[in-house]
């Protein structure tokens, strides 16, 4: 036998044997990693109707969406000046509050830290916003991440107001 | 090793074993020759197969009764604790064997550290023994979940929030490992048939790890290799069985004092308030046996590299033995690496304390001196001091320290007395 061995029928017949059991044992394997994804029936608890009527300025809420919190701020006047005279350059995420708020008096988001997932507690931390226990990330009252490991600022959810009263999450 | 040419002395004992031959096994077991000069840190080996036994039996006898669903789990575990027979028996020996099994393996992970048995040719038991590890933590982890209160969900939302640090997949990753958009019942069920499945792994290990060790034999304190075996080894049984015996019944005495006196004193109170994903709980600690990589973790302000860093201080340890340079084991006979042995002991301690602290100010400062310490230590301490560490002389045999001859004079203690026995 020389040295260098030229492919031959049989090794044809190997390596297509191979790559066909490669293909099945994959398309055997993705059912069992697929299983774990969320299914129909956990993705369709799409939406959630608040009533915020009750709401006072400088009050806000707390409710559950999709097994997540979201948080509904009735914001004063010192709050959104306070989110609106912030200079973008200094955010380490940076977005302007106009954006995160559809309307400046409403601030829907997320509860959910942005780091590991703990509820941030409202009213705390040096930036007058939010701050979460865990690790230590401090948010400011447009929910933007000021200080600590958090890499974003606070998610906004999709949502929308269907009346004055009502917001209509997700 | 003789016990190639066993041959049962009983009849049916020879047409077995020439079907199977178990009794070759056990007679390997029993005849094993073990290093005579093993001190009782060598001890924690048994130790630890007696927790992960421990482990496996009360785990099972949980499972009975234990009901894996959001709305139920933490109920069953009270119903456990105030109705089953023995139950808070039952569940008080499996929290705490927890923290005995990690008490163990961290003894035994340093007794390593310390005589050098993770170097050639003992690689492979190292890294079988970090991947046991490994596993043992994620068991950990999981079980920890099992309970469905404040500190198991919001672990397990920390926890698998790690991997949403990932790049491009990370959230997708994560929705993947809940199966749904936060931790719920799917994770809870999945996380409770893994906790069943990974003691089944890591025994398999374990006989892997047992089997790589019988291959070039047990390391000793002054981490030489055995020259004759008649004079440096003794069989393992009844020597060494009847010392593990001995040391066994003594951590029993700890672990019983655990299970008895302060069942709950390393577990967290918040534990026993019923899960809620509206509130985090003031202070998220992990269990004491977690906390140095926790206090890794957060010491770094980013969340991608405080994630790598948390990871790289765990697999650092499986490339130990390329790390550490010296072609010399023992501590015993590394003046240098003995005294950095022990800055890394205490290195790992203040790890553990600022872990369990709150993450800001000075606790912050100092986990950031002791991470970058940790690091410094694989990374260029260890390849830097075999080069340029004078070791003390090695004694020629296991036995000359026993009998005089020894270079070091304070290990031949006692000399006379053993000589006699000899």
């Amino acid at each position: 036998m020389s040295d260098k061995k030229k492919p031959n029928r049989r090794d044809f017949i190997f390596t297509a044997t191979a790559a066909v059991g490669a293909v099945g044992a994959g398309a055997a394997a993705w059912p069992l990693i697929d299983q774990m994804n969320p299914d129909a029936s956990v993705k369709a608890l799409a939406s959630t109707e608040v009533d915020v009527s009750s709401l006072q300025p400088g009050q806000s809420i707390t409710v559950l969406w999709r097994g997540k919190p979201v948080f509904i701020k009735r914001r004063t006047e010192n709050e959104i000046s306070e989110a609106r005279n912030v200079k973008i350059s200094d955010l380490k995420h940076p977005e302007k509050d106009e954006d995160r708020a559809q309307n400046p008096e409403w601030l829907v988001m997320l509860g959910v830290c942005t780091h590991l997932g703990c509820v941030p507690l409202a009213d705390k931390g040096e930036y007058g916003g939010w701050f979460c226990p865990c690790h230590g990330s401090h948010y400011d009252t447009a929910g933007r991440i000021r200080k600590g490991p958090a890499p974003t600022n606070l998610e906004i959810p999709k949502y929308e107001f269907v009346n004055s009263n009502t917001i209509k999450i997700g | 090793m003789s016990d190639h040419n066993y041959t049962p002395s009983s009849k049916f004992g020879k047409w077995f074993n020439d079907r199977l031959p178990l009794l070759t096994l056990a007679n390997h077991l029993t005849d094993y020759p073990t290093p005579k000069n093993l001190n009782y840190w060598w001890t924690f080996g048994g130790i630890l197969t007696f927790c992960l036994i421990t482990q496996i039996i009360t785990g099972l006898v949980l499972a009975m009764h234990y009901i894996a669903h959001a709305d139920l789990a933490f109920s069953s575990v009270e119903h456990i604790m105030r109705d089953v027979n023995y139950g808070w028996l039952i569940r008080y020996i499996h929290a705490n064997g927890a923290s005995m099994f990690f008490l163990a393996v961290y003894i035994h992970i340093f007794r390593s550290l310390f005589y050098g048995s993770y170097k050639a040719p003992r690689e492979i038991i190292w890294i079988l023994g970090i991947m046991i590890y490994l596993l043992m933590m994620a068991a950990a982890f999981m079980g920890y979940v099992l309970p469905w209160g404040q500190m198991s969900f919001w672990g397990a939302t920390v926890i698998t929030n790690l991997f949403s640090a990932i790049p491009l997949v990370g959230e997708s990753i994560t929705t993947w490992l809940w199966g749904g958009y936060s931790v719920d019942n799917p994770t809870l069920t999945r996380f409770f048939t893994l906790h069943y499945l990974i003691p089944f792994l890591i025994l398999g290990l374990v006989v892997l790890h047992i089997w790589a060790l019988h291959v070039p034999g047990n390391n000793n304190p002054v981490g030489i290799d055995i020259q004759k075996p008649s004079k440096d080894t003794v069989p393992f049984h009844p020597y060494i069985v009847i010392k593990d015996l001995f040391a066994l019944l003594l951590f029993m005495i700890v672990f019983a004092f655990f299970v008895f006196y302060s069942p709950n004193i390393l577990g967290h109170a918040d534990n026993y308030i019923e899960a809620n994903p509206l509130v985090t709980p003031a202070h998220i600690v992990p269990e004491w046996y977690l906390l140095p990589f926790y206090a890794i973790l957060r010491s770094i302000p980013d969340k991608l590299l405080g994630v790598v860093a948390m990871l790289s201080a765990i697999f650092i340890l499986a490339a130990l033995p390329w790390l550490d340079t010296s072609k010399v084991r023992s501590a015993v006979f590394r003046p240098l690496y003995k005294q950095f042995y022990w800055i890394l002991v205490i290195d790992v301690l203040i790890l553990g304390y600022v872990g369990a602290m709150p993450a800001e100010g000075l606790y912050l400062l100092i986990a950031r001196v002791a991470t970058a310490y940790y690091f410094l230590h694989f990374l260029l301490i260890l390849p830097i001091l075999g080069k340029i560490e004078k070791t003390t002389p090695l004694p020629l045999s296991i036995t000359s320290p026993v009998l005089g001859g020894s270079a070091d004079l304070a290990m031949a203690k006692n000399t006379d007395v053993r000589k006699e026995k000899l």
